[in-house]
């Protein structure tokens, strides 16, 4: 449908905020999991925790460019935060979660600050060195944390005072999902507004990002504030469906773990994460009632692979066939413009 | 009048080394006016001094008569110093319509507006599309920036700088790889550059600058070397032994 | 409190020869090679495959566990690194990262998880006492072999033709090509040679640092700490990076146990914050 220019321009930006079909498919499956899979919940509520932790280091990563080996930083502050909350505080969950979002989200302000500093290899270091230090924080810190033990003791009140959690993970489940869902909500707000579109630029290119007026730094600072905070929600959630906290939330693995399950699923859209998580928690099961000690070496393996392929032309591919099964023209591949 | 854009006494040193001699410079409002010099002059650090990518070792710089010589690079793109690039800075994952979509955003301060999808506001849609006709660009405005043609980008990396609603415009080399068949729309649009807007063209293309500009200065070995119009530096027998000649040369 | 400093110096000296190879390869090329600690313990477990199950003696171990791990490394090199030179980090690191979960998975499948011990002979075992201060003569040993090997490494890097092509190509590689240097090939040489350095410091370290399928994680904080700290233009930053290193986590493991790691990662942060190319790097 032609028109003219002023109604393309508006038409095309209007399009990347508008929902496709997948997407509608996606959370009505979602969804439909409550009554369709009464018997997974367990490890649904697992999944849709991942996929949340996951598509918070896709705000950092695929959409502002910041490469992060310490992301469980965050996931294991806000697991902790309200695993201690519960148990010193009060164990109601929504204000456990609001409260450890929030903490995580101030965690997350002060080490941007160490973080902006470096760039690449100095950068990437910085993100794991946090966690590790916030990890042997933890392990340290015996009399709040239960140290190598674990936090024990999580006694969580039932959700909206209405819902006790349940053996079956029916309301874990229920509550994760929904809490992911409104997050989605917003992350997915988030990127297809000015904001969201800034960051692109910055992690397309910083150099002219600022040179078009955009406070780079700032922008960095604020995402990754609220992909802490996100981080921190998927570690809360998690600490209080399990009620066990153990430094295992907070370890380089989990950082690990969810770079791959992102990478796997793809940056930059936001249902990464979730694609990603959902894959690795299936190979996870698969492999490990396979061969239970050695799943590691198959993880490797698809890394491996993943990238000597390229992510890029995954990633391209993925996109092609998006496109043929929405009936457009193929996106054309990726050509270098400009340098950093 | 203040002059659109003035350094005085600028300097900087990396080490030992002069990199920017104590430049004294004028940009008068409205000009079109050439920065010059051979290879090595020191073009590329007296740019950079002048967005703020490099804080220089002394001296000041002024915008409209406004101190500016402590400012970070963005701030002074809002007060309307802005750059174009030698080499192509284009955001290659995004489309010419979001890239122009996030500079008009910007400047109209929407940047931390999170909560509304991009391009819900009719101002900013008829300034993306105001810019693109005038860049010809609107054919094109929805494709992947980093499957454009090489003319097509080069016109988007001045269309990017424009879309800042720059008062003081430096253009590096805007011509630079550009190819015949396009060099033509390229040049239409920079001489097409609203009167208001002052412009320091960076440039080595010596036809473009006696075509282009009105005022010349030469950089040499980091000073300013001598300024002029077009026509007293095209005669300056100096000026020929330090640049013209070398560059007929090279 | 001498034999903590002495101790430490062992420990760092060790970990300067595991992490040295790191260090060229990252100043080289540029290249994040998460998966050195791999050759390292390819390295140890030659030595400890060697000495457990075909009772070779310790010191003849060790030419295998330089060999092994740099034919290794030349293969990888040749084959897989080479292709990711160009990319991003972010792919180095996962590339890499991939590498070392294969690796943990595949030393598990075919050694198990168990710890490797290495029985030392008879004449390294046991503590002396010089001028009151309690040494170990494995450590000692250690100071020794490693010193021996730093000022090598040092020879080889400032005197010889290669050691000069190297240090052209680190300085510069698009000229060094221009001056005719074959960058592929030394880069290859490169990091073989850092390879099996990297094993040769497993197998000497396999009785300090212990020695299982996890190692290359386990250390690879520790070996990314002394690159980061040290910076990757000379081998003098990660060499006093590495004492400093060693010396911190010994005495901090005496002295203050209940603050454990938490002052290395510190210091490290600190370092990489406030001087992103190297504590003892001369700021550009």
């Amino acid at each position: 449908m032609p028109g003219t220019p002023t109604e393309i321009a508006t038409r095309h930006l209007a399009e990347t905020s508008r929902w496709k079909p997948l997407e509608f498919a996606f959370w009505l499956v979602a969804f439909g999991a409550i009554w369709l899979l009464p018997s997974h919940h367990l490890i649904l509520n697992e999944i849709i925790i991942t996929a949340l932790f996951a598509m918070s280091l896709d705000l950092i990563l695929g959409y502002a460019g910041i490469a992060s080996l310490g992301h469980a930083a965050f996931f294991g502050f806000g697991a902790y935060f309200a695993g201690i909350f519960a148990i010193r505080v009060i164990g109601d969950p929504l204000t456990g979660l609001i409260l450890a979002t929030l903490a995580s989200g101030a965690l997350g302000f002060i080490t941007s600050f160490l973080v902006l500093r470096g760039v690449d290899l100095a950068r990437l270091m910085v993100t794991l060195g946090v966690a590790l230090v916030l990890g042997e924080i933890a392990n340290k810190m015996t009399w709040l944390t239960g140290g190598a033990d674990g936090l024990q003791g999580v006694m969580m009140g039932p959700v909206l005072g209405l819902f006790e959690f349940d053996l079956y993970g029916r309301t874990a489940y229920v509550y994760s999902l929904v809490v992911t869902f409104l997050l989605f909500l917003l992350a997915r707000r988030i990127v297809v507004s000015p904001f969201g579109l800034s960051l692109r630029t910055i992690r397309d290119n910083p150099l002219r990002a600022r040179a078009i007026g955009i406070p780079v730094n700032r922008r960095l600072i604020a995402v990754y504030t609220l992909a802490a905070a996100y981080a921190g929600a998927a570690g809360a959630l998690l600490a209080q469906t399990t009620q066990f906290v153990s430094l295992d939330v907070i370890a380089l693995h989990r950082s690990a773990d969810v770079l791959l399950m992102l990478v796997i699923g793809g940056t930059g859209y936001l249902y990464g994460g979730f694609a990603g998580a959902i894959v690795f928690k299936v190979l996870q099961d698969v492999i490990s009632n396979w061969t239970p000690q050695y799943w590691t070496f198959w993880i490797g393996l698809i890394l491996v692979i993943l990238v000597l392929i390229g992510r890029e032309r995954m990633n391209h591919r993925v996109a092609v066939l998006w496109a043929r099964l929405r009936g457009k023209p193929e996106p054309r591949p990726r050509t270098i413009v400009g340098g950093h | 009048m203040s002059a659109a854009l003035e350094t005085v006494g600028l300097e900087k040193r990396f080490g030992g080394i002069v990199a920017t001699d104590n430049v004294s410079f004028r940009l008068e409002p409205g000009a079109r006016h050439a920065l010059i010099g051979p290879n090595g002059a020191g073009k590329t650090t007296f740019v950079n001094l002048l967005t703020g990518v490099l804080q220089p070792s002394a001296g000041t710089i002024r915008l409209h008569g406004e101190d500016i010589s402590a400012m970070p690079p963005e701030r002074r793109v809002k007060r309307g110093l802005v750059r174009t690039f030698q080499i192509n800075q284009l955001f290659a994952g995004m489309t010419p319509l979001e890239s122009l979509g996030v500079a008009v955003s910007e400047r109209m301060g929407h940047g931390y507006e999170f909560w509304r999808p991009a391009g819900s506001k009719s101002v900013v849609i008829d300034e993306i599309v105001e810019i693109a006709t005038r860049f010809k660009l609107v054919d094109v405005l929805e494709e992947r920036t980093a499957s454009l043609p090489y003319g097509k980008q080069r016109l988007l990396e001045i269309a990017l700088a424009f879309a800042c609603q720059p008062r003081v415009l430096l253009l590096d080399e805007p011509a630079a790889g550009v190819p015949e068949a396009e060099r033509h729309d390229l040049l239409a649009t920079v001489a097409a550059l609203p009167r208001d807007v002052s412009v320091l063209l960076i440039e080595h293309d010596m036809d473009l600058v006696f075509s282009f500009a009105e005022r010349i200065s030469v950089l040499v070995n980091g000073a300013l070397f001598t300024e002029g119009t077009v026509s007293e530096i095209a005669n300056d027998p100096r000026v020929r032994a330090v640049y013209l000649g070398e560059s007929l040369d090279g | 409190m001498l034999t903590i400093l002495f101790d430490g110096i062992a420990y760092g000296m060790v970990l300067f020869v595991l992490a040295c190879g790191l260090s060229i390869t990252l100043g080289l090329m540029n290249f994040v090679n998460l998966a050195h600690g791999v050759f390292a313990m390819v390295g140890g477990y030659v030595t400890a495959i060697l000495m457990n199950r075909l009772g070779v003696p310790f010191l003849l171990t060790l030419p295998f566990a330089f060999l092994v791990p740099a034919a290794l490394g030349l293969v990888m090199e040749r084959t897989l690194y080479q292709r990711l030179y160009a990319r991003n980090h972010l792919d180095q690191v996962l590339f890499t990262i991939g590498l070392v979960f294969m690796a943990i998975a595949a030393v598990d499948y075919v050694m198990g998880s168990q710890p490797q011990l290495i029985q030392l002979p008879s004449w390294l075992r046991g503590r002396v006492d010089v001028f009151g201060v309690q040494v170990g003569l494995y450590r000692s040993f250690i100071i020794a072999v490693c010193s021996v090997l730093v000022v090598a490494l040092q020879l080889i890097l400032t005197r010889t033709r290669f050691g000069s092509q190297l240090r052209a190509a680190v300085d510069d590689p698009r000229v060094a090509r221009g001056l005719g240097i074959n960058t592929a090939l030394v880069f290859a040489v490169t990091f073989a040679f850092g390879s099996g350095l990297a094993g040769l410091g497993g197998a000497l370290g396999a009785e300090i640092l212990g020695l299982d399928p996890t190692f290359p994680l386990k250390f690879l904080i520790y070996f990314m700490i002394v690159v980061t700290v040290g910076g990757t233009s000379s081998l003098t930053g990660p060499f006093f990076a590495s004492l400093l290193l060693g010396i911190a986590d010994v005495a901090g493991k005496y002295y203050v146990p209940s603050l454990g790691a938490f002052v290395i990662y510190t210091v490290m942060i600190v370092v990489l914050v406030f001087r992103p190319q190297g504590l003892f790097v001369k700021a550009r």
